[in-house]
């Protein structure tokens, strides 16, 4: 069974799908990146999906729940990259992914994640100055 | 085949010219000038040729291979036809003349044995005729889906009206089939041109039910998976008034009543602001 990389960036975690996604490697990374998230003390998820073709409901699904563990675990997930013809098939399937962050690119994903969170991100230069405006983190 | 046939075959074939001119006449009578005389003569020429060519190998029927070019130039024959406008009659005349013409060719002969040839050939015409009208509807229905793909194409075109900014204006009715197009075509866009805000501007729209509805907030649903906010613009007083009568609910969706409203607000959505220029007179 594949298994999809998690990689780190900064306190951003990047999950790119470039293939398409079966049930089991779905559920794996689900598991994956709640330990990941974890274990990094990570604040953002960026998924980016712009590899996967075809979703099914089950996907679909496991796309919000990835999303939804991620910010029990206080990670803002946003999914990036999503096809048209993927968009329209969630839409058909009545899935809208509430609470989930879009973008359409994993660039203005970055730029979202920083948006949502001027702690974190990458632009993380100041750390006395996060500090100071941030002292409840 | 039989002897006589043979020799009615020879027989056309010394009568070229005059079956050709004959034939030519005919044809142009029921196409009432809307072809050129040159035009039709070439057309005519071609097929008795072809028709003779088949015939020279002894046989008789439109589906044997002999007759392969004479389908060809059928089908070509067609096309053009049904390209031009003509009617179903107007195309199958220009081949059952033919008959008229030979018909009269023997007739003036006076032979009586050539009858029976005339019976054999007459079915052959027949079936040119119906395998002309055959291709003809065939081109005909090539064009008229051709037609409406055309027509989907144009009514659904996506304009770009700022950096990020697109717009989507619908005219007509909306119904699944367009629905459809239309949500892939905004799509694309999106993803083609990084854009993150869309307009979709209604104003073109003869009415919206609750079908259309759905159809819209599935598209602003499908953007905004992708990553882009949607702008519903061009509301008409009494496509608002029918929307609240319908109890459909647009959800966090905003709507404006015009266009440059919906531009606006794109523009302020993605950190732009328009400011009048300081006018020069004031100075």
């Amino acid at each position: 069974m594949d298994r999809i990389p998690v990689l780190r960036i900064g306190d951003i975690l990047l999950v790119s799908v470039q293939v398409d996604l079966q049930d089991d490697t779905a559920l794996a990374l689900q598991e994956d990146l709640a330990e990941r998230i974890v274990e990094t003390g990570a604040h953002g998820v960026l998924i980016d999906i712009s590899g996967l073709e075809i979703v099914d409901s089950f996907i679909g699904r496991m796309i919000s729940t990835i999303a939804s563990v991620s910010a029990v675990l206080d990670a803002t997930t946003v999914v990036v990259g999503m096809r048209p013809a993927v968009a329209i098939t969630l839409v058909e399937l009545g899935l809208s992914l509430d609470g989930v962050s879009t973008a359409l690119d994993v660039d203005r994903g970055l730029a979202l994640l920083g948006g949502l969170r001027p702690s974190g991100g990458l632009a993380r230069s100041d750390a006395a100055e996060d500090a100071a405006t941030d002292p409840g983190e | 085949m039989t002897e006589p046939s043979r020799s009615g075959w020879d027989l056309l074939a010394a009568h070229r010219r005059q079956i050709v001119e004959q034939w030519s006449t005919v044809a142009a009578g029921a196409l009432a000038g809307r072809i050129t005389q040159a035009e039709l003569d070439r057309d005519v020429a071609e097929m008795f040729d072809a028709l003779t060519t088949g015939a020279v190998t002894g046989q008789h029927r439109l589906t044997d291979d002999a007759y392969a070019p004479m389908r060809d130039l059928l089908a070509d024959l067609a096309r053009t036809r049904a390209r031009q406008g003509f009617s179903p009659t107007e195309t199958a005349v220009g081949v059952f003349a033919l008959k008229e013409a030979v018909l009269h060719l023997l007739e003036s002969l006076g032979d009586l044995e050539l009858y029976r040839f005339f019976a054999d050939f007459s079915r052959l015409v027949d079936e040119v005729g119906l395998h002309l009208l055959e291709s003809f509807s065939q081109a005909r229905e090539m064009v008229i889906s051709e037609q409406a793909d055309a027509l989907l194409e144009l009514s659904t075109p996506v304009v770009k009206l700022w950096d990020g900014i697109v717009s989507l204006p619908l005219v007509g009715t909306l119904d699944s089939a367009r629905t459809q197009v239309v949500m892939e075509k905004l799509l694309q866009a999106l993803v083609e041109t990084g854009s993150e805000h869309a307009i979709i501007d209604i104003t073109g729209v003869s009415a919206v039910d609750t079908q259309v509805a759905q159809h819209l907030l599935k598209t602003v649903m499908a953007a905004r998976l992708l990553g882009a906010e949607c702008i519903i613009s061009g509301i008409r007083p009494q496509i608002a008034q029918t929307v609240v009568a319908l109890g459909i609910e647009f959800g966090d969706i905003t709507t404006k009543a015009s266009l440059a409203d919906a531009l606006l607000l794109a523009l302020r959505r993605s950190g732009q602001d328009v400011v009048r220029r300081q006018a020069p007179q004031v100075r």
